[in-house]
């Protein structure tokens, strides 16, 4: 029966994907279908989520699918922080077709999983599932960065039309972003480890996202880079997490 | 009550003629009051593009010499130039002013402020009361519900937008102004109603540039110097007669170490070119020059003429609830005046039936009272919704003559 309300979501959110796409015909119109796309699904994969939960005993996101879902929904809901607002309707252009095909990936790749493995799993795969949504919100911010960027080197015409973020609050809430997210990855690994998780690719590839996304951080606070840089080393470390992290089935 | 709009504007007459009729707001508002004290309610709007007398009266010819009378006191040369508006055609024009769709630039966001002051600075009743409540709405809802006043319409208001795309907030940002002529300036006042602060003022002769700079409250720089603060602007403003560039991008090169990754805004107003348009190919360096502004300027115009036309429909449905709310006034009396008969009509018969209802309970007798007001509230619920309808259909009058004529209310008009 929860399963039912996979359909509403991923409806709510293609919705959200179709309308951000036409933002730049119609800002107002496509702005204003987009956000109640999101908020629909939002609540729609809440309750799915809930129902999941109700209906499992141990912790029900534990598969590749399950954790999947988790992350959308955590991406979704910090997107949907700055969302509403006018000033970052534009970043939606990036989350909401990813989210829409992550979550529709998670949907038909199988039911939740009920592995019973208690809280341990639960707080682990929970901090890293968010740390990825973190990651693939800076992500998305620092795509955003570099194409308002490239439009204000281009001097492109309608500039100020969109009403885009400037480089300083993307580039200031991309730095901030990864640094919450980094923080709750970095203690979903560090559980992973203590709960005696062997080293595979998947972890491998975990690293190698962790120390990106690190790099970047302590490259913007020692060396001072700014912008162009920084944002190139989110992309990438966001492209470790997807290649890497996620088909590796770590969360599995 | 009729409404007469007088005025002269941009359209019909130069600077040179409007500049003699304008009126500060302290010459407006007894202006009002001595026109109100003959005709019944009036408001001066005066601004640079405009100056226009609205009197609400009951006598159109009185009213409008009256104000025609003002204007060409003032300069009677004007007569040619006026123009003179009645009832809806004024009202729809008050409310087109308000949403800055009469200005030279379609938007401009300044108006509506003088149409506020103008208000508040009238003598108002009824009517102009609410025509200029009206209009502030209208103005208000035109820029909330369109685009038209969102984006810039001067080279240096672009420039101010362009920095604020880089930077975001403007307060506190550092400005390099390279140049102390009379360009930069306009240009720096608009950085700094965005919260920028002029920090330092480069030039070749040090005394314009000290003077410029003790306007500003920032320092005064020769221009061979501007390296030394390069590292520390986040924008850079430049309008110098310089033939040749005078920033260069091996020099902000040199200051990139220094300057640790910020972004640098150069803005280059002057024609040859100030600053090195290579500088923009840098990392976190962004040069516009006086065509790239005047492109971005372009199609912001063209944005705002284009958005035009969804604010002339609020303001045309605006007007048309205004014209339905004054013509109304036409059958308000008669409507009233109506009721209070029957009313009358209704007691007069309940008291000659006291002797008949004395044997009757009080809920006996609420219910008589009750039964015989709706019969009225009844009979009179369709001739009041049509007197209206007519009302805003401009039938309003005739109707209103025929209502008095039939039930005898002539005496009570």
């Amino acid at each position: 029966m929860a399963e039912l309300l996979f359909w509403p979501a991923l409806i709510a959110y293609g919705e959200a994907a179709v309308a951000y796409a036409g933002v730049l015909r119609r800002p107002q119109l496509a702005t204003r279908l987009a956000i109640w796309g999101v908020r629909i699904g939002w609540l729609a994969q809440t309750g799915l989520l809930a129902a999941e939960a109700f209906r499992a005993e141990g912790f029900p996101w534990s598969s590749w699918s399950g954790a999947l879902n988790l992350l959308v929904w955590f991406a979704v809901g910090a997107y949907l922080i700055w969302g509403s607002s006018p000033r970052y309707r534009l970043l939606g252009r990036a989350v909401m077709p990813a989210a829409a095909v992550l979550f529709a990936v998670a949907g038909f790749g199988g039911a939740a999983a009920d592995r019973g493995s208690g809280a341990f799993v639960a707080i682990h795969v929970g901090l890293v599932v968010a740390g990825f949504a973190g990651f693939g919100l800076a992500a998305a911010l620092a795509g955003l960065y570099l194409w308002q960027e490239r439009r204000l080197k281009e001097r492109a015409v309608g500039l100020l039309r969109l009403g885009a973020p400037s480089l300083v609050t993307l580039d200031t809430l991309a730095a901030r972003v990864t640094v919450f997210s980094l923080a709750a990855f970095t203690a979903g690994i560090a559980i992973g480890f203590v709960r005696g998780h062997e080293l595979d690719l998947a972890v491998a590839g975990a690293v190698a996202a962790w120390l990106v996304f690190g790099s970047a951080l302590l490259a913007r606070r020692e060396l001072g880079w700014r912008g162009r840089r920084v944002a190139y080393l989110m992309l990438a470390g966001f492209a470790v997490v997807a290649i890497l992290g996620l088909p590796a089935g770590h969360l599995g | 009550m009729m409404i007469t709009l007088v005025g002269v504007s941009h359209h019909g007459a130069g600077v040179e003629l409007r500049e003699r009729v304008a009126m500060r707001l302290e010459e407006a508002a007894p202006v009002a009051s001595s026109l109100a004290a003959v005709a019944g309610e009036a408001v001066c709007l005066s601004t640079c593009n405009r100056t226009e007398l609205y009197v609400a009266h009951e006598d159109e010819h009185d009213a409008e010499s009256l104000a025609r009378a003002v204007l060409l006191e003032r300069e009677p040369e004007l007569a040619s130039a006026l123009y003179r508006l009645h009832d809806e055609a004024a009202a729809l024009h008050l409310f087109r002013v308000a949403a800055g769709l009469d200005s030279l630039v379609p938007g401009e966001g300044e108006i509506l402020g003088q149409v506020r002051a103008a208000f508040e600075a009238g003598t108002t009743g009824a009517v102009l009361d609410r025509l200029f409540r009206q209009a502030l709405h209208a103005g208000r809802k035109a820029r909330s519900e369109t685009a038209i006043g969102e984006s810039p319409a001067s080279v240096s208001s672009a420039a101010a937008a362009l920095a604020q795309q880089v930077f975001g907030d403007l307060t506190g940002r550092r400005v390099l102004l390279v140049g102390a002529g009379k360009v930069s300036e306009q240009a720096a006042r608009n950085l700094i109603t965005r919260g920028a602060e002029i920090a330092v003022v480069a030039n070749r002769t040090l005394d314009r540039a000290a003077e410029l700079a003790g306007r500003f409250g920032s320092a005064a720089l020769p221009l061979e110097r501007i390296e030394d603060e390069l590292a520390r602007a986040d924008v850079v403003l430049s309008s110098t007669s310089a033939q040749e560039f005078v920033l260069t991008r091996e020099q902000v090169e040199r200051t990139a170490r220094e300057r640790r990754g910020r972004p640098l805004f150069l803005i280059d107003l002057a024609v040859p070119r100030d600053v090195d348009p290579a500088i923009n190919e840098l990392d976190g360096c962004y040069v516009y020059d006086i065509d790239d502004l005047e492109a971005v300027v372009a199609e912001t115009l063209g944005a705002r003429r284009r958005e035009a036309a969804a604010a002339e429909a609020i303001v045309a449905a605006e007007a048309e609830d205004f014209r339905t709310w004054h013509a109304s006034r036409d059958v308000v009396p008669a409507i009233a005046s109506l009721r209070a008969r029957a009313e009358e009509i209704r007691r007069s018969e309940l008291e000659k039936a006291e002797a008949r209802l004395g044997a009757l309970s009080e809920s006996e007798r609420r219910a008589v009272e009750s039964v015989t007001a709706q019969i009225v509230n009844k009979l009179l619920h369709l001739p009041t919704v049509r007197m209206k309808q007519a009302a805003a259909a401009a039938d309003g009058v005739v109707y209103a003559d025929a209502v008095r004529h039939l039930f005898g209310l002539e005496d009570e008009r």
